[in-house]
């Protein structure tokens, strides 16, 4: 209900600066009707006097001493406006679009898809409710778990009435305290968890899904946040905005493979069938959880999933150049037929191992587990009886 | 508004790699010159080709950190860029004089300021010689000293041996230390006979690398026979044939490297208020060379 929305939020007051703000801004444009039209705030001028609106009060008449009163009931309209306008501000940049996302409000999509409400100004009361609830308004991004959250005091530490401070944190941590996370507030320090995975291993794939869990950036600035994300999955939000507004340009295998110079030169004579395999071994969201945009060409699809993760792929990544260079060469060898003395089980332990390989399940088998076929026992009791100097014992029966 | 983007090489398989680039972004950062500074690479992320679009700002000054005009600074990276118009002739270089040249791209509304490396940058002179400084932790080295300045050699990039040719006789010119030697892992005269080119007791070996890693750490104390494995560590200064090596490791990992990155986009037109000054104080660089 309105009214008890009201209520609610009567406590929720205006600092002198929020106020001069919005009367500046009247005052700059004095011969406009409309000085201000913002998330369902109205505030202009008529022949009669100054003009406030929001979905549920109306002012007409009034003097710039009367609206100067008159803001304090539409105050979380006028804080919402002041911090978007005065402290994000960059209209139609990624930042603010992507902030906007973060807590649920309609932003800029220039004509492209979006998940809008279709009436913003009635909705800015509910995203107020929700922002003040002690969850925030939540979102994902990658394994990121984003919230957004009105400061918890009427003053935030930024002298920001109805500021938003943000937080990020592993979806996987989503049920813990606060307590029980480790706190960060610089961005920086974004970088040094981003760089190995929890074995200690370097993660040359800032998207791959093997981001540490175990901490939390909090009582983060608008800009701030922006940053730490930057810093975790780097040009996500650049090319998520372009997306949203229908504008990411795509650029196919094809494409990107005949730009390649130098050692990367070979990959345009990657076969065709190869770059299912390709995408398959690298793409997948078990491996990377951007949006595979990115096709053959543009009248070729892969029938590999391009995955259902929040941000967009759009060429081929410097890891799958990398790769794919390895597997160009590897292609260009021919097939043969080989013969070699397996049992059925020994045929079906390769196929087991290079499973749990693939998969990255190696270390996830117990040491014991002799009945797993890549158990690291049966692997050595394979080699010991069947290779020799390292290969198998296979005789070539085609020349 | 100004952003400044660094470009390095980064790594899939080194984690250190990167780490100068961020060290001396970060040193800008703090100087508060631009209102936006970005890092980018070939083989981590954000990748070249995606890099400009994270920025809000009109104009882009691209530094690269890379040591030698060649391969990377006059093809890959203005492609991966998408720099409308690049052509190699733009910088009219004999290779070691590329300052900067400004050109539209093809995937945003700005104006790219696109700058030489750092590597052949005169301030470039003042870093080696601060690296000999950081080394010995002494900031009056150069008398009884022999200086041996390290590049990679001709083998992939004449250019490389250039810029090692380049500020060994501008270290010369300051008559400071005994001896300056230019010298290389590929090709003669070798880093392996450091001690045959040189007669000074001590010598310091800088060698011109952004980052640490195997040519750094592993192939170049080796060679010099600092140390028989790498893994193992070695001493500073070490003794090699009864002189003594000061070996500094790669020269772009010396905090005064900033400041030649701030000296290419000034170059371009980068307005930088007092960040030199500030990068100077921070990181106790000094113009070694006077300019």
């Amino acid at each position: 209900m309105p009214g008890q929305r009201d209520g609610m939020r009567s406590e929720l007051e205006l600092t002198d600066a929020v106020g001069e703000a919005v009367l500046e801004a009247v005052r700059e444009t004095d011969n406009a009707t409309t000085a201000i039209d913002f998330d369902g705030l109205r505030i202009g001028q008529d022949e009669d006097g100054y003009v406030l609106e929001t979905p549920e009060t109306a002012h007409d008449g009034l003097t710039e001493a009367d609206l100067a009163a008159a803001l304090e009931s539409a105050a979380p309209y006028v804080t919402n406006w002041h911090f978007w306008e005065r402290t994000v501000g960059g209209e139609g940049t990624a930042r603010r679009a992507f902030l906007r996302w973060a807590e649920g409000a309609s932003f800029d999509t220039d004509g492209g898809a979006s998940d809008d409400s279709s009436d913003p100004d009635s909705v800015l009361l509910e995203r107020h409710d929700a922002l003040e609830s002690a969850s925030g308004v939540v979102r994902h991004w990658g394994e990121l778990e984003l919230r957004t959250r009105l400061a918890d005091a009427e003053i935030d530490q930024r002298g920001e009435p109805g500021g938003r401070v943000y937080e990020i944190r592993h979806v996987d941590d989503s049920a813990e305290p606060l307590d029980g996370l480790e706190r960060y507030d610089d961005p920086r320090e974004a970088r040094d968890l981003v760089t190995y995975d929890d074995r200690g291993r370097y993660r040359p794939l800032k998207t791959a899904p093997s981001l540490v869990s175990g901490w939390c950036f909090d009582d983060l600035s608008s800009s701030e946040f922006v940053e730490t994300i930057r810093a975790i999955y780097p040009a996500t939000i650049a090319n998520w905005h372009r997306e949203q507004r229908g504008r990411l340009d795509v650029d196919h295998w094809i494409e990107t493979a005949e730009r390649q110079s130098g050692i990367y030169d070979v990959i345009d004579e990657l076969p065709r069938e190869a770059l299912e395999w390709v995408t398959e071994a690298c793409c997948v969201d078990s491996q990377c959880l951007k949006r595979r945009k990115w096709h053959f060409d543009e009248d070729d699809e892969l029938s590999t999933p391009g995955g259902d993760g929040e941000f967009p792929c759009r060429e081929p990544c410097s890891l799958v150049i990398a790769a794919a260079r390895k597997w160009t060469i590897l292609e260009s060898e021919n097939e043969k037929t080989w013969e070699l003395e397996l049992t059925t089980s020994e045929m079906n332990q390769l196929a087991e191992i290079v499973d749990a390989v693939a998969d990255g399940r190696v270390d996830e088998i117990r040491e014991a587990d002799v009945y797993d076929g890549a158990n690291r026992y049966r692997a050595r009791y394979l080699r010991a009886k069947r290779l020799t100097d390292g290969s198998l014992d296979a005789d070539q029966t085609d020349d | 508004m100004q952003a400044l983007v660094i470009v390095a090489h980064g790594s899939h398989l080194n984690p250190g790699s990167a780490q100068p680039t961020y060290d001396h972004a970060d040193t800008i950062r703090d100087t508060g010159a631009f209102d936006e500074v970005r890092e980018a690479f070939w083989k981590e992320e954000p990748h070249f080709r995606e890099v400009i679009r994270t920025v809000e700002s009109d104009e882009v000054f691209v530094v690269p950190l890379f040591i030698s005009e060649g391969y990377f600074t006059e093809q890959v990276i203005p492609r991966e860029l998408r720099l409308e118009g690049w052509d190699p002739d733009l910088w009219d270089s004999d290779g070691t004089d590329a300052s900067d040249v400004s050109l539209a791209v093809g995937d945003a509304e700005k104006v790219v300021h696109y700058c030489g490396p750092v590597g052949t940058h005169d301030a470039m002179t003042d870093v080696i010689v601060q690296r000999a400084e950081t080394v010995t932790g002494d900031s009056d080295v150069g008398e009884g000293f022999g200086l041996a300045v390290v590049g990679h050699g001709t083998e992939r990039n004449e250019n490389s041996a250039k810029a090692i040719e380049y500020h060994t006789e501008r270290i010369r010119d300051l008559d400071r230390f005994d001896e300056v030697e230019a010298l290389y892992m590929d090709e003669e005269p070798e880093i392996d006979d450091v001690t045959d080119y040189t007669d000074a007791k001590d010598i310091v070996v800088v060698p011109l690398f952004v980052a640490d890693g195997f040519h750094t750490q592993e192939d170049i104390p080796e060679d010099m026979g600092l140390t028989d494995d790498f893994r193992e560590g070695w001493d500073i200064p070490g003794e090699v044939d009864g002189q003594r090596i000061w070996y500094a490791g790669a020269v772009g990992t010396e905090a005064f490297m900033a400041d030649v990155i701030l000296e290419r986009a000034a170059d371009a037109g980068a307005e930088l208020g007092d960040a030199l000054e500030q990068v100077q104080a921070r990181t106790g660089g000094t113009p070694a060379t006077g300019d």
